[in-house]
């Protein structure tokens, strides 16, 4: 037995709002580490910003802080709980900085706290690319040629010596950011300077580019004993020059002989060894498969994506067996969760799985769908098959994307779209050869030719009769009811009665990590069409709970954090839970989370496959976002029991006619409205409302393509480029109210009596999506009255369209009238925030609510105010404008507390990335359209207040004493942007011309203000309450306290 | 091609044949290694034995010259979930369709292995006969056939051993007898990596005929059956105690205990692998080891020492006797397919000597 140092209090910390390149995975790593402390009896301490986390939840860690994640911060906090040691590999690259950080300051040396699992001097030298390199020549792992260089200069003499294309990889950033690879010397300038200025250390990696070559991953696992094993290996199908995260994976890998492998296993467990990893970490490797020659690209010495993938790929839970290993355990002392034997082995699977991004172009239409170093997808997919084919279709179709219908190969094969995988089959569809595609894309042809097989079954079934054996096979190459239906030109419904008339169901397989050879304790399920079904039907009263899928913009964590909270709530209930979802990155799809969990496609026909082989009480779809609700119509259909708002109040509260009638039948004002399902109509129905008026599609999730329109010209223009209008696809014309209060509600009700949870209030003019506005509860400028008939409204509201369990309902005040907007009768994603601010998890009310249960009464009180602040991807979304309006762009949101608003409004910016460089005078830019232009006295002389420097351009500050004038853009030297550039300004405030075309110097101003790092603030009231906040918070500290702590 | 997989008990699988159209009766075992299926297929241990793949994809990367444990396939049968047809690698030169054709065996693919899997977990192993033929099967006829069959009673080690002693490797620092219970060509290339001299030697050689020789030391090999029936090999080893330095490999593991007292028994379903991990009780360091045996010993012999266990089911995996210069482990230390963890074992042998 190993003398355990097991430490008494810990901290751990987490990733913070979830950003391209850190989503889901790290609120799942950190709350498998959470509990495998506390089950060791050592007290958590937590500390994250983002409140839709199931690890901030108060059952997850003993002490809960959700403050911004800073340097400054964390020491307040370390100073405060004198936690032994601290965890820091569970909170993405995030947490991983901000440990070395405390480490450089002296902090933990300071409070002499220390690390647990992977020391510091290792990630030290995993992380520096010129200690890893040095490492990797002593060990003789070979890698790259390449050169860490602090200067364009040097970058240039490598690439001349080594040829060119070459790779750039900055140091210590997230995902990739700022990398790329460049052609020429040209490109080479460009990206260097990019990459220089985001690493953390001013330093980036220069090396020969492998592209073509074969990626691989290895996950490996290492105790402090020097036992180490390989949980996972995973293959790329994308080979080299797109990023992993980026690529389509597939695991275990398919196309590595044994020899291959052990080579590239070898050298994983060589690195992690001379690295002196104390727990998890990710292996980069690249091997030609021409010649067998290998390379290692880079290794992760902590949680990452991957090796959530692996632990879902696997079932073996890598961040849990990683915290025990942190606090001192070894490898044979461990066991393995699901099977209760010990965790010292080596999963083995017999099934293969696939996962696929999910990019967020939809979103942004005017960015490049290319793909390549850098990470753009804000999400991801897994499925498990017993073949290639069965898996690829199965993750396809749970990306729940719209597939074009026209798609010409060429332009998406080299370099690679988002769309890269449908122009292949594409491709094969035309006749072209796997020998061509290979010769463009680089892709293993054993993948190629499984591509090419999917197409000529798709031929065949659309020429052959649909027998029983071409059923069968087709369900077994993974298939979905739909795409058969699609290929015959008949319903979905129709292929899926003659399909059961067949015999042919699916049987569900279990993840045992052991391909069978041990019995598996843990109900992790995926389809399949075998001869025998391990789930036996589960006893019991049973909830099936629909999951949201993959993370976009739009449909976040928060509603993965809403399900997995029904599943702990449930059992709690008396019920057992069934989770369905897809997403390899969440808490949900945790072995433990649910009573059972099936990995599956969130479509009609496999999530009620199962719930006929299950047969529950009821079924939960309002938690799991649009894509659950949007099934819940076909699966009361087919015989569901639904629980919750019925499909007809869905229905009300989403048909435009309906809610308009209802809204007059109860008196409840809407702002003018209409629809449209022609170009003229449009702009008949506009004039008649009057401009501004706010357009967009009937189906719509997170105001996609939604736009403020302002003239018959503009709408014109959005009808044309933005929309497909037709009779069944009709545009919603609203009036827009300017300079109104937006708020919001979310409330439970159980048909009789409603409990309001928040009444929130955003602090930007109406106008701004609801999921990228900064919100503040409780209300600041709403007066009593306006409060009563909010409250009013939403009762009445619930009651009539009969809702039971959650609703979200958004409103626009102005001039004491209370507008009604729409009503979402399905959890928002403001649910975790609201429950976080009035500590009263409303998921579990709903529940309850749903289950028949009569609400208790609830009153809560706040003697506090919570913010909601948001981070938007605009730095990795190039060609992105990052102008605010009704269309969602934001990927994450972080919350700030304060006893003040002011308080509470700072911390949420600051969380959200909005913060100025410590110790210096400061000084700001800014530049404001015209209609904000009478703010700028205000502005300023907060600045002013705030000892800042004031520049800006002529039209702003003109008229303002003190103030700086900068010429425009090539007017004068230096211009604006070279202004920004140099690195003078702190924070630059830009506010964009409202309406169409973007304004050219603005939109470089605010890109050049992204890219340069410095804080950019689009919206002048975000501006005057975040100068309000710091001249507020000069005189006094940050105030950080323990959540629960704001109540005192 | 149709084909059948009929298990004694009376469980029948229907699916698609491949390989060889023919007929055979073996032990059905299951492997759950995701790669390493030809190196597996060769592997002689596996001699009498219908194996399936617990993985589904196979043949991938199809067969090639080098990654052969032998020069024939041994098994009785190769059961899977999905074929390759074609395969993707620089070495590959044959599908797994025509290899198993050219070596006379058959295949069965297309069936719910895992099925399989479960099956045998609870029943334990048990005779299964799988057939291929382009016609209907009579499946009856076809379980009556195996009703006699005895794994444990076959000497399948006399069958598979070379019958005339080979050398390999042409330095000869340090001279290995290797006794062929059913060697891997992995353990010889492990020697001749090390500068070995390798005579491999008959399984029916007795201790004159090594001592003949004059070896530094004495590998006993891995190899197929039941290890209590080989009693002239009992006696042979027990014969050349003191000699010179011994080491066993899985199946020579099992007979060292045959042979200085000990015992062994036979397991439910067996280890078969390449993700077993197994401790050295002295350090507690854990490997990752390749696997392949349905016997393991049970009683340790006096004067031997519990080296090895594995960390699961607690078996022993490797004993030593520092008064005998002897020392074996049930696993694979040369892989094979599977992890390379192991292989310093081979230079521990050679500083005994």
């Amino acid at each position: 037995m190993v003398t355990l140092k097991k430490p008494k209090k810990v901290l751990v910390i987490g990733s913070g709002p979830i950003v391209i390149g850190q989503s889901a995975e790290f609120d799942y790593s950190g709350t498998q580490a959470c509990r495998a402390l506390r089950e060791e009896g050592v007290q958590v301490v937590l500390v994250n910003s983002n409140p839709a986390t199931i690890q901030t939840d108060k059952d997850t860690a003993d002490i809960v802080y959700i403050e911004p994640l800073t340097a400054s911060v964390l020491e307040k906090i370390i100073a405060k709980e004198k936690p032994e040691a601290l965890i820091a590999t569970m909170g993405g690259q995030t947490g991983l900085n901000l440990s070395m950080e405390l480490v450089k300051k002296g902090i933990l040396e300071k409070y002499n706290v220390r690390f647990l699992g992977t020391n510091s001097d290792s990630i030290e030298v995993a992380e520096s690319r010129e200690h890893f390199n040095r490492l990797m020549e002593k060990i003789h792992v070979p890698i790259l040629p390449g050169r860490v260089v602090h200067d364009y200069e040097s970058a240039k003499e490598f690439a001349n010596k080594n040829g060119y294309p070459v790779i750039i990889r900055p140091s210590f950033t997230l995902g990739g950011t700022g990398g790329g690879t460049a052609n020429s010397e040209q490109e080479l300038e460009k990206i260097m300077e990019l990459a220089l200025r985001l690493s953390a250390t001013n330093e980036a990696l220069v090396e020969r580019s492998v592209i073509g070559w074969g990626e691989f991953e290895y996950e490996v696992i290492r105790d402090s004993q020097g036992n180490a094993q390989i949980i996972c290996n995973m293959e790329n199908i994308d080979p080299m020059g797109i990023h992993t995260g980026e690529s389509i994976v597939v695991a275990p890998s398919q196309t590595l002989s044994d020899v291959d492998h052990q080579t590239l296993r070898e050298a994983s467990l060589r690195i992690v060894h001379a690295i002196g990893i104390e727990g998890g970490c990710n292996v980069q490797l690249a091997m030609n498969q021409q010649t067998g020659d290998y390379v290692v690209i880079e290794v992760n010495p902590r949680l990452s994506r991957s090796s959530a993938l692996a632990s879902k790929a696997t079932g073996y839970p890598i961040a849990r067996v990683a915290t025990k290993i942190a606090l001192g355990y070894s490898l044979p002392e461990i066991k393995n969760a699901i099977t209760g034997t010990s965790a010292a082995f080596e999963p083995a699977l017999d099934y293969v799985v696939v996962k696929i991004p999910r990019w967020p172009f939809d979103k942004f239409p005017k960015t490049s769908r290319l793909i390549g170093t850098q990470m753009k997808s804000t999400g991801e997919v897994m499925a498990i098959g017993r073949t290639f084919q069965e898996a690829l279709n199965k993750a396809l179709r749970s990306l729940e994307i719209k597939i074009p219908k026209q798609i010409s190969p060429d332009e998406h094969l080299y370099p690679a779209t988002d769309l890269r995988i449908f122009a292949i089959l594409e491709a094969f569809r035309k006749g072209r050869t796997v020998d061509d595609i290979y010769k463009i894309t680089k892709i293993n042809k054993w993948f190629l030719r499984r591509l090419e097989s999917l197409v000529k079954l798709e031929k065949k079934i659309k020429t052959e009769n649909l027998s029983k054996e071409l059923t069968f096979e087709a369900k077994r190459s993974g298939f979905s009811d739909l795409q058969i239906a699609n290929l015959k030109e008949m319903t979905e419904l129709e292929v899926r009665s003659l399909r059961k008339s067949f015999g042919i169901i699916p049987t569900y397989k279990i993840v045992d990590s052991c391909a069978g050879e041990f019995e598996a304790l843990t109900p992790y399920y995926y389809s399949v069409y075998e001869q025998e079904n391990e789930a036996s039907v589960m006893d019991g009263k049973k909830v099936v709970v629909i999951g949201s899928g993959p993370i976009r913009i739009g449909q976040g964590i928060e509603f993965d954090y809403c399900c997995s909270q029904a599943a702990f709530a449930l059992r709690d209930l008396g019920y057992k839970s069934i989770m369905i979802n897809n997403n390899p990155e969440t808490v949900s799809t945790d072995f433990d989370s649910s009573d059972r969990l099936y990995f599956e496609p969130l479509t009609f026909e496999d999530v009620m496959n199962i719930i006929e082989h299950e047969k529950p009480f009821g079924v939960v779809v309002q938690l799991g976002g649009q894509t659950s609700i949007n099934l819940a119509e076909a699966l009361v259909k087919a015989g569901a029991p639904l629980l919750g708002t019925s499909v007809d109040g869905i229905d009300i509260a989403s048909d435009r006619d309906r809610f308009r009638d209802l809204a007059n039948k109860l008196k409840i004002p809407q702002p003018k409205n209409g629809t449209a399902s022609s170009e003229e109509q449009a702009l008949s129905v506009a004039s008649e409302i009057g401009y501004p008026v706010v357009v967009r599609p009937s189906y719509v999730i997170a105001g996609r393509a939604m736009e403020i329109v302002r003239s018959d010209e503009e709408l014109r223009r959005y009808i044309t480029e933005a929309v497909e209008v037709s009779q069944k696809r009709p545009v919603l014309i609203d009036r827009y109210l300017d300079n109104a209060i937006e708020c919001e509600v979310d409330a439970v009700s159980d048909g009789t009596t409603v409990f309001i949870g928040g009444l929130m209030e955003h602090v930007e003019p109406a106008g701004i999506h609801s999921g990228d506005a900064n919100i503040v509860l409780p209300s600041i400028r709403l007066t009593d009255q306006d409060k009563k008939t909010l409250v009013e409204h939403t009762e009445k509201l619930c009651k009539a369209i009969g809702i039971i369990g959650l609703v979200n309902v958004q409103y626009v005040v102005k001039e004491g009238v209370v507008y009604i907007l729409e009503v979402n009768p399905r959890a928002s994603r403001t649910v975790p925030f609201v429950s976080k601010a009035i500590d009263i998890p409303m998921t579990k009310l709903a529940l309850k609510a749903m289950l028949g249960e009569k609400l208790p009464k609830l009153n809560p009180k706040m003697n506090h105010f919570a913010v909601k602040s948001v981070v938007f991807p605009f730095l990795k979304l190039l060609g992105t404008d990052i102008k605010l309006g009704p269309e969602m762009r934001s990927t994450g949101e972080t919350m700030g507390i304060g006893k003040t608003f002011e308080m509470a409004y700072y911390k949420a910016l600051l969380a959200a990335g909005i913060r100025l460089r410590e110790g210096k005078k400061h000084s700001a830019f800014i530049s404001l359209n015209d209609e904000d232009k009478k703010h700028v006295q205000k502005i300023t002389e907060l600045l002013k207040k705030l000892d800042f420097t004031v520049y800006g351009t002529m039209g702003t500050v003109g008229g303002v004493a003190g103030a700086i004038t900068i010429p425009k853009i090539g007017m004068g030297s230096p211009d604006v942007v070279e202004l920004i550039e140099s690195g003078i300004v702190d924070l630059v405030i830009n506010t964009p011309t409202k309406g169409g075309a973007a304004n050219t110097d603005g939109y470089k101003m605010r890109r050049t203000s992204i890219l340069s790092g410095i804080p950019c603030i689009t919206n002048v009231n975000t501006a005057y309450e975040f100068l309000k906040a710091l001249v507020e918070l000069q005189k006094k500290e940050l105030d950080i306290r323990r959540v629960d702590q704001y109540r005192d | 091609m149709k084909a059948v997989l009929a298990l004694k008990d009376g469980t029948v699988i229907h699916g698609i044949g491949f390989g060889a159209k023919t007929e055979m009766l073996g032990e059905l075992v299951f492997n759950t290694s995701m790669m390493g299926y030809q190196e597996a297929l060769t592997d002689p241990s596996y001699g009498g034995q219908i194996l399936l793949m617990t993985y589904p994809l196979i043949g991938n990367y199809g067969t090639n010259k080098t990654d052969q444990e032998s020069d024939k396939i041994h098994t009785s049968g190769f059961a899977i979930r999905e074929r390759s047809e074609d395969f993707e690698h620089k070495d590959a030169q044959k599908n797994l369709d025509n290899f198993l054709k050219d070596h006379g065996v058959p295949g069965i693919c297309g069936i719910d292995t895992r099925f399989i899997v479960r099956h045998i977990r609870d029943k334990g192993v048990m005779p299964a006969i799988l057939a291929t033929s382009e016609n209907e099967l009579d499946v009856k006829s076809l379980i009556n056939k195996m009703q006699k069959f005895d794994y444990s009673a076959i000497d399948f080690v006399s069958k598979t051993s070379t019958k005339t002693k080979q050398i390999f490797g042409k330095n000869n620092k340090k001279k290995i007898a290797l006794i062929d219970y059913g060697v891997k060509m992995g353990i010889v290339r492990q020697l001749v990596e090390r500068d070995c001299q390798v005579l491999l030697l008959p399984s029916s050689s007795t201790a004159h005929d090594v001592e003949a020789i004059e070896p530094d030391g004495i590998l006993l090999s891995n190899g197929p059956g039941d290890p209590a029936i080989l009693t002239d090999a009992h006696k042979t080893i027990k014969a050349l105690e003191g000699y010179c330095p011994i080491f066993g490999i899985c199946l020579g593991h099992q007979l060292l205990a045959h042979a200085f007292g000990g015992d062994t028994y036979k397991l439910k379903f067996g280890h078969r692998g390449s993700n077993h991990a197994v401790m050295d009780v002295k350090t507690k360091r854990t490997y990752i080891t390749t696997q392949n045996h349905g016997f393991a010993v049970d009683k340790i012999p006096d004067k031997f020492e519990l080296t090895q266990i594995n960390v699961n089911d607690k078996s022993v995996e490797g004993m030593r006797s520092d008064s005998k210069n002897i020392f074996s482990v049930q696993y694979h230390p040369e892989a094979c397919p599977g992890p390379h963890d192991t292989r310093f074992l081979f230079d521990e042998f050679l500083k005994m000597i």
